[in-house]
């Protein structure tokens, strides 16, 4: 019999332990497959977060390093400047990304590094139970912010791919969003495009991905994929942000 | 009147800062103290405190806001546990060098790497010099006293100095167990309006805080923030006493269980010791004379007054829930340097034992005991420093 579908070899067979609806197991998977499909597997090294995603090393089937909560970029940077050759990626939350670690990014976007960025917005600090983090949407209750954010004490939502965007060294970020099938084709084409530039050394690549929170969200599955078309989308719309080599996807 | 509730040494602590009602609050969540923090913010939210509080974006960001509030006048908190503080670690010099009150719980967590959320004191041991009073709770009704009284002690016109008040991640934060919470207008009236000690802004006195001071004068100032530690102690026992007019609960610079007779002796910080008051009393019942020192005060430690109490004792093992890595446990080179002076000392070894999480049991303490026990009568000390409770 001839098998059409398996798992990808870049997943281990642990069934992911995230909770129902939540966006990590399918983006890690879309990431898994990428990997296969672009026969990287031999030569990848995954850096996991702190959040959710620091079990990202309990289901790749490939070499992950963990790094202290926000410091991905930095060790990125080392890992791939001391092995050039490889493949380096870091997967990274909005609580790891966009709060703790914000100079990291920033300073590893403006030496162009050669390594890619996937960046999971859910807009909330899901590990530590639902806090208000800085892509927290106005108005969104959080346990930090039960009657909502409020911009006049807590800021604006941080939109991360645009203010990378106005870094030079920065060669290609796009938002993409699991919501629907077609979106999470899309976000697998943005994925294989960050590793391919990143193969092709064209610099430092980021693809932010809008992702369900069902649990920290007090929604069900569906309903959280709804709230990101009904409201992330309209604070974060989805598209490519920079592509300094003009590419059409 | 004291009420009775049930609750975690989270929600304690919160507690305990809602009746204070501090000006400012750094709120970043980090396990397992977020909860305590959360709990905070809804109180906020629900209009019981008039706190300002900053949602930062990360700790260190966190204790720099405290810095800048507390300089600037106010009565200010935080919370925090494990990378945490040591992310806060360059701002904690700050905070006590600039003599800021800063009242700070700790939830003890392990600290990466391997990433592990669970209690053990590496964390807050790892603060142990950064200048600030550090005060252990047993339970969650230590932890929400000490809480009250640390903004007695920290902002005495004496000391004004930042204090943090730890207790055991999980095994306290989590746990529900029955305590007594004082009214709120005790509270209040316990700690007292806060007074200011050279705020910012007053413009008949114009001020820096932590200017660059060069070798002309750094080391006199260094020597001036050793003297105020000094002081430390007498207002503990002072504010103790107050407190337990107030609360019927007394405190000191540490507790001793039967120790007053003791051959043989624990020391144990924290959650760990109220396991250990039972494995005392099944020595005692076999004739043993088996006794117990938690400490309270670990900064600035009672050096004097723990060689007093352990000083006729045979042989005592101090008991560490976190390591200082090619040395001894970090409460074990204390009650070493405590010791030494006595021209007669007890026998003295050290055990880590519980890091990440893992369980004290029972069957933990009384093996140790035996082996004190063996040491008291003649017996070889055959490891000075060993890990117990490790698997096979």
């Amino acid at each position: 019999m001839r098998k059409i579908f398996r798992r990808p070899r870049s997943l281990k067979s642990a069934p992911f332990r995230y909770c129902p609806g939540c966006g990590h197991g399918l983006l890690q998977r879309l990431i898994a497959e990428c990997i296969d499909s672009m026969k990287l597997r031999g030569k990848t090294i995954g850096i996991a977060p702190v959040g959710c995603a620091v079990f990202a090393y309990n289901y790749f089937d490939f070499d992950m390093l963990e790094a202290a909560h926000g410091r991905p970029p930095a060790v990125a940077t080392a890992l791939k400047r001391t092995m050039p050759d490889k493949i380096i990626f870091s997967y990274q939350g909005d609580g790891d990304l966009a709060a703790i670690g914000t100079a990291e990014i920033i300073h590893a976007a403006n030496r162009g590094e050669n390594f890619s960025v996937f960046f999971v917005n859910n807009a909330t600090y899901g590990m530590t139970g639902g806090q208000m983090a800085p892509t927290t949407l106005p108005g969104q209750r959080t346990t930090t912010t039960p009657e909502g954010r409020n911009i006049s004490t807590s800021g604006y939502p941080l939109h991360v791919s645009e203010l990378l965007s106005t870094i030079e060294g920065a060669s290609f970020i796009q938002r993409v969003s699991i919501d629907s099938y077609e979106n999470i084709l899309i976000a697998k084409d943005a994925i294989k495009k960050a590793f391919r530039y990143q193969i092709e050394g064209k610099g430092f690549s980021f693809v932010e991905m809008l992702s369900p929170c069902p649990t920290a969200w007090r929604l069900s599955p569906k309903e959280s994929l709804e709230w990101i078309r009904t409201d992330m989308v309209r604070e974060y719309p989805p598209g490519i942000i920079k592509d300094k080599f003009m590419e059409n996807n | 009147m004291a009420k009775v509730v049930a609750v975690t040494g989270n929600e304690a602590c919160a507690n305990a800062l809602r009746q204070v009602n501090p000006d400012v609050c750094g709120v970043y969540p980090i396990t397992p103290q977020t909860d305590m923090m959360q709990k905070y913010a809804s109180y906020v939210s629900n209009g019981k405190v008039d706190t300002e509080i900053i949602l930062v974006e990360s700790e260190h960001s966190s204790m720099s806001a405290c810095i800048g509030a507390a300089a600037a006048g106010g009565r200010v908190v935080t919370a925090t546990s494990s990378q945490g503080l040591a992310l806060m670690w360059e701002m904690l010099h700050i905070a006590s060098g600039d003599r800021l009150p800063i009242i700070m719980p700790v939830v003890n967590r392990a600290l990466s790497a391997p990433l592990n959320i669970h209690g053990d004191h590496s964390d807050a041991m790892g603060a142990r010099d950064t200048g600030w009073v550090q005060l252990w709770s047993e339970n969650a009704q230590d932890a929400y006293d000490n809480t009250i009284q640390a903004f007695r002690i920290g902002e005495h016109m004496d000391i004004r100095l930042p204090v943090m008040v730890c207790l055991d991640g999980f095994i306290i934060s989590h746990s529900i167990e029955r305590m007594e919470y004082l009214e709120d207008e005790e509270v209040k009236g316990f700690v007292g309006e806060y007074k200011n000690f050279l705020p910012l802004l007053d413009l008949d006195k114009p001020k820096s805080y932590g200017p660059l001071i060069l070798p002309d004068l750094f080391h006199e100032y260094k020597k001036a923030q050793h003297e105020v530690m000094l002081k430390v102690k007498d207002v503990v026992l002072k504010v103790a006493a107050d407190f337990e007019k107030l609360s019927g609960r007394k405190y000191g610079l540490f507790e001793s269980y039967r120790l007053d007779d003791a051959d043989i002796a624990l020391v144990i910080l924290n959650s760990a010791a109220g396991t250990t008051t039972d494995i005392v009393d099944g020595f005692r019942a076999r004739g043993i004379k088996a006794g117990l020192l938690k400490p309270r005060l670990f900064r600035p430690f009672p050096y004097d007054e723990v060689a007093e109490a352990l000083g006729k004792v045979k042989a005592v093992c101090v008991m560490d829930r976190s390591d200082s890595f090619g040395g001894y446990g970090p409460v074990f080179m204390e009650i070493s340097s405590a010791l030494y002076p006595l021209q007669e000392r007890p026998v003295l070894i050290n055990r880590i034992y519980g890091l990440g999480g893992r369980d004290y049991l029972p069957e933990h303490g009384e093996a140790v005991l035996n082996e004190l026990d063996e040491i008291a009568k003649g017996g070889k000390v055959e490891k000075y420093k060993e890990y117990i409770g490790v698997r096979e």
